[in-house]
């Protein structure tokens, strides 16, 4: 009964990974534009000598770990109400909560914030009202952070609060004996047992920001000063320039090549998050 | 326990990011009444003449078909061979199990563009032209990982006994399987269904690498929103994709009882 389904995944899916592995090792012939299978490090060598290129995966894995951060931020004391102070029922009611933006469609909640941030969208509208200078902040690093943050919360949510759901409460309880307060038992046993969750939720958010395409295309753009993000004014990450690589230059082993940087960058990430015990908290 | 104040700004907490999760999805379906073709806030005034104007526009119509068709056909292709790995899986053991595991959850673990361009470089690379086949293979192989994770989940979850009972009595295999396992399974099989068509019809990272010269309907709306062309008809066609995605999840969850959505492993 394996043989069908992995019969599919050996033959079409890590054969097309596997081809995506040594695509990269080729190049194009600029005149003709076909693939060339002359085997060489080119693509490599001018992915790492290249400052521009530098510059955009730096920017990428930058952007992807201040999302990381900001919804480990937000989703923390979410987590901690759901798992400790909630009870059973809206337990049950904020988990679906949580999990139903995730499965509503990706680009309508994409979509969503262009209606929001955009210059006569619902943001400068509410600060104008509020007799506040227009934020403006519509196609620019920061409408990428919010919209990256926003999409991937969820994945950051469940299982923070599945780790600190299998906290026993008897610890707490220990922990307040002995005399600490809330807030220690919390910094010193919550924070601790919990970060497992958070690394697992952090693989979501930092591996599919450094893979998007579709964000940086609709809601990023030329930034500069504070709405910059301090990730300088350009708005080139590599999810774009793979993008571009394949539908207008044509130069898939370009393309292949630069996928190998968040490949590499996540096994790492993963082999770092497995000292962590994050597996377990998948 | 939390102190009345500690506890009183949890709460706070919490609704202020329910209202961040949930305000932009609700915001959608309202400009689609926008009376305006400019998209600003507040409305201009409220109309449903967009309704009409988009129901009648041949791209959405084709696209809307197409998204139909493939995400039908991976659903169905999915629920086979995702049932049978779940199964393979869950009663075997051995040797390598766990590598054969992780293979079926890396569609989902690796970023779509990996996924895609691994497709792309496959289907040139074997001069397969892009067509719905190819769109249909994409969607299937992450599809698959959607009900093998729903179905192995119910597998886990049930006793073996009762399968055991039913072999002892006399039954044959599939007498066992149709009036025993079926029954006990058949919830957790629809629901990941209803997900992997949830799932496929929104689908646009690997797709647009694996789609030829005809546009599925979330690929229109990538191509209108980027162009800034249509966005009255984009703002219609949004709020119903967000309907289709959202009620098979809807009714998965009651089948599932919340669990079968939790997804931890990843999008897409």
């Amino acid at each position: 009964m394996l043989a069908p389904p992995l019969g599919w995944f050996v033959l079409i899916y890590m054969a097309s990974l596997a081809l995506l592995l040594v695509t990269a090792f080729w190049q194009i012939n600029f005149f003709t534009t076909q693939i060339e299978q002359v085997w060489n490090l080119d693509n490599f060598r001018t992915i790492v000598s290249d400052p521009t290129y530098r510059i955009i995966i730096g920017r990428t894995v930058a952007l992807a770990a201040t999302v990381t951060i900001t919804d480990a931020v937000i989703a923390f004391p979410f987590a901690y109400y759901m798992a400790r102070v909630a009870s059973r029922r809206i337990q049950t009611l904020l988990f679906a909560a949580v999990l139903l933006p995730l499965w509503a469609s990706y680009i309508a909640r994409i979509y969503s914030w262009i209606l929001i941030l955009n210059h006569s969208g619902v943001l400068n509208w509410s600060l104008q009202s509020l007799n506040l200078p227009p934020a403006d902040i519509g196609y620019t690093n920061v409408a990428m952070w919010i919209v990256f943050s926003y999409i991937w919360l969820p994945f950051m949510i469940i299982p923070t609060y599945a780790a600190m759901e299998r906290l026993p409460e008897s610890l707490m309880e220990a922990a307040a004996d002995l005399g600490a307060r809330r807030w220690r038992a919390v910094r010193d046993i919550v924070l601790p047992l919990a970060l497992p969750g958070v690394v697992a939720g952090s693989i979501f958010t930092f591996s599919l920001t450094l893979g998007d395409y579709i964000t940086p295309i609709l809601v990023g753009g030329e930034s500069s000063g504070w709405r910059s993000l301090g990730l300088g004014t350009g708005s080139t990450f590599i999810g774009n320039v793979v993008y571009s690589n394949v539908g207008i230059a044509n130069n898939v082993p370009f393309a292949a090549a630069l996928t190998m940087i968040p490949v590499a960058i996540m096994t790492l990430y993963l082999l770092g998050a497995k000292r962590l015990g994050a597996f377990e908290a998948l | 326990m939390e102190s009345f104040w500690a506890r009183f700004a949890l709460r706070l907490w919490v609704v202020l990011i329910l209202l961040f999760l949930f305000l932009p999805l609700v915001l959608i379906p309202l400009y689609a009444f926008n009376s305006s073709n400019i998209e600003s806030w507040p409305l201009a005034g409220l109309t449903t003449k967009w309704f009409a104007t988009t129901w009648n526009d041949p791209d959405v119509q084709t696209g809307f078909a197409l998204s139909l068709r493939a995400g039908l056909t991976a659903t169905a292709l999915a629920l086979v061979l995702g049932s049978c790995a779940a199964f393979a899986i869950h009663r075997m053991t051995f040797f390598g199990r766990d590598v054969v595991s992780l293979l079926f959850v890396l569609p989902l673990a690796l970023p779509g563009i990996v996924t895609g361009l691994a497709l792309n470089s496959f289907f040139h690379f074997t001069g397969i032209s892009l067509s719905i086949w190819t769109i249909v293979v994409g969607h299937t192989t992450f599809c698959i990982v959607i009900v093998y994770n729903n179905v192995l989940a119910r597998l886990r979850r049930t006793q073996g006994s009762l399968i055991e009972a039913a072999m002892d009595l006399g039954a044959n295999a599939f007498q066992t399987f149709r009036d025993v396992t079926l029954p006990l399974i058949g919830t957790a099989i629809v629901s990941g269904a209803m997900l992997a068509f949830a799932l496929s019809f929104d689908e646009v990272i690997v797709t647009t690498f694996t789609a030829g010269a005809q546009n599925t309907l979330p690929m229109w709306i990538f191509g209108a929103i980027r162009l800034g062309q249509k966005l009255p008809e984009v703002n219609v066609v949004v709020s119903f994709v967000i309907l289709v995605t959202i009620i098979p999840v809807v009714i998965a969850a009651r089948l599932t009882g919340g669990s079968g959505i939790a997804r931890t492993t990843g999008a897409r």
